[in-house]
């Protein structure tokens, strides 16, 4: 969510994980506490012996407090079923937070690369070289006619998913989303909300991703999401000069709104800054807005959510504690921000 | 069983895994139909339940005998029951693609619209599906032996592993 890379006004990042599961242990629903703990032990020591993988930080996240693994699951470093379950459990990350090694997920493995913007093509050479070194030290579960095994058939294959988030707020304002999602669905794609599975669409950010696993090879599926994202971005950016040529003052009227609640709330739930952002989001990349960055909302989004809040204060809130908190760091980002603009342009 | 949203008989029993816990519908069949078409999010389009593929597939309305016998399937590898699969949507061991293979193919296909692989492959180390069975299968038998304390027996289990492993086998 750095706010660079290519598309990065429209597609946030782009994120390609792989399930694996070892030959020799039963999946994670039938294993014993027993068996997880040795596939846990097992994956963290061959993870050491990877030239340039002893480097990851190796977090055990059925011993970190709860605020730890929200805190995780807000930088999509781990899922949030993965940061509730039960059992032995971690999670290996390297240092700028792109690669995460998830063990004992729903899978024994669910390795992760995102990047920022439109750029699979990288994400898959990551991860590709990834699987290979994990590959080399550990037996993965494997058909010679069904591919990679996986807990749940809907993963079978290449046990890939290839996904993009996209800031989609015209096509939302348009009543053009709908139309969007049925052309996808009809060629295989999912649509989902900012936090995977099941989650509503928050703040316009809408995730496209693959669903057939089996029968294609990782290229022709990243093909499929690549090759239709370009698409999806120009119906964004016409929907945006159509709403600037036509009702130029009312979006200008609607964004600079939710910018001026952002700099003088004094409380605010998540929901509401999640969506007062995704104006000021697309503000800052139609230039209604100039004091701001897109890597400034991007980092917003993030840190605005209940566990950031509670790190960054260094105690635990409950929600009214917690809306007056995000008001409260939102107040003086954005000051100190617009300060500093108005400091260049002088 | 009575369908939750009228007085019909329930003929469909859905499983949902989209939720943080499953959750159990029982529903007859115009009723499952029209479940099964709706828009649960307000507008966002639904995905293919596995539950309700499974259901379609099975054709259960007229062959309760044959779904009951067909749950009482059990892989011998790992234990899960297909009644378990069934009800969580997770399977239990690599094993049971082939123990319930004739059932699950044709899931797949639904799924996926293919059953044959054409991704990448294990470069190193890969067994055949029979290797990685019996890896489970000794992997459990080493537990039983190491519980009964026979270490002789758990540390000969360990060298047919280690066999297995190193592709001697």
């Amino acid at each position: 969510m750095r706010g660079s890379g290519p598309e990065s006004d429209i597609v946030i990042s782009s994120r390609i994980r792989l399930a694996r599961n070892l030959a020799e242990f039963p999946f994670i629903r039938r294993c014993t506490p027993q068996d997880r703990k040795s596939i846990e032990k097992m994956v963290h020591d061959r993870l050491q012996a990877i030239p340039g993988f002893n480097t990851l930080y190796y977090l055990r996240v059925d011993e970190l407090p709860h605020v730890d693994r929200q805190f995780l699951t807000e930088r999509q470093l781990i899922s949030r079923e993965h940061a509730e379950a039960e059992g032995a459990r971690s999670v290996a990350i390297d240092n700028d937070e792109r690669l995460s090694v998830m063990i004992n997920e729903e899978d024994h493995l669910r390795i992760q690369v995102m990047k920022s913007g439109l750029d699979l093509h990288s994400a898959w050479q990551q991860i590709n070289e990834v699987d290979d070194q994990l590959e080399s030290k550990l037996s993965y579960a494997f058909h010679e006619r069904l591919g990679y095994l996986t807990a749940c058939p809907t993963n079978v294959g290449t046990g890939m998913r290839v996904s993009v988030m996209l800031h989609l707020p015209a096509l939302v304002i348009t009543n053009q989303i709908e139309k969007v999602f049925r052309s996808l669905q009809k060629i295989n794609l999912a649509v989902r909300g900012l936090y995977g599975e099941g989650s509503q669409a928050m703040g316009d950010f809408y995730q496209i991703s693959n669903q057939i696993t089996l029968g294609k090879s990782e290229e022709e599926l990243i093909g499929q999401v690549s090759g239709v994202v370009p698409m999806i971005i120009e119906y964004e950016r016409k929907a945006r000069d159509f709403l600037i040529t036509q009702n130029r003052e009312d979006l200008h009227d609607k964004i600079s709104r939710a910018y001026g609640i952002l700099c003088t709330a004094q409380t605010i739930s998540s929901e509401e800054t999640m969506h007062l952002l995704s104006s000021v989001r697309m503000g800052v990349n139609l230039g209604l807005i100039d004091d701001l960055a897109i890597s400034d909302i991007n980092k917003l989004f993030v840190e605005t959510q209940p566990a950031h809040l509670q790190k960054l204060r260094g105690n635990e809130l409950d929600t009214a504690g917690r809306n007056i908190e995000r008001a409260l760091y939102l107040r003086r980002y954005l000051q100190d921000r617009g300060k500093e603009h108005r400091d260049e342009r002088n | 069983m009575k369908c939750q949203q009228c007085e019909k008989p329930a003929t469909f029993h859905i499983t949902e895994l989209t939720g943080e816990k499953p959750h159990e519908l029982h529903l007859c069949e115009q009723c499952a139909q029209s479940y099964l078409t709706q828009n649960p999010s307000g507008g966002m389009p639904i995905q293919p339940s596995l539950a309700g593929m499974l259901h379609h597939q099975l054709k259960v309305a007229d062959t309760a005998k044959e779904l009951a016998k067909l749950d009482e399937q059990v892989c011998p590898i790992c234990g899960i029951s297909f009644y378990e699969f069934r009800n969580q949507g997770r399977l239990g061991c690599p094993h049971d693609y082939t123990c319930f293979g004739s059932e699950l193919d044709p899931l797949i296909v639904n799924i996926h619209g293919d059953t044959q692989h054409s991704g990448k492959h294990p470069k190193h180390h890969h067994q055949s599906s029979q290797d990685q069975t019996r890896l489970i299968q000794l992997h459990n038998d080493m537990k039983a032996a190491i519980e009964k304390e026979d270490y002789e027996r758990a540390s000969q289990i360990r060298d047919e592993i280690r066999k297995i492993e190193e592709g001697e086998s």
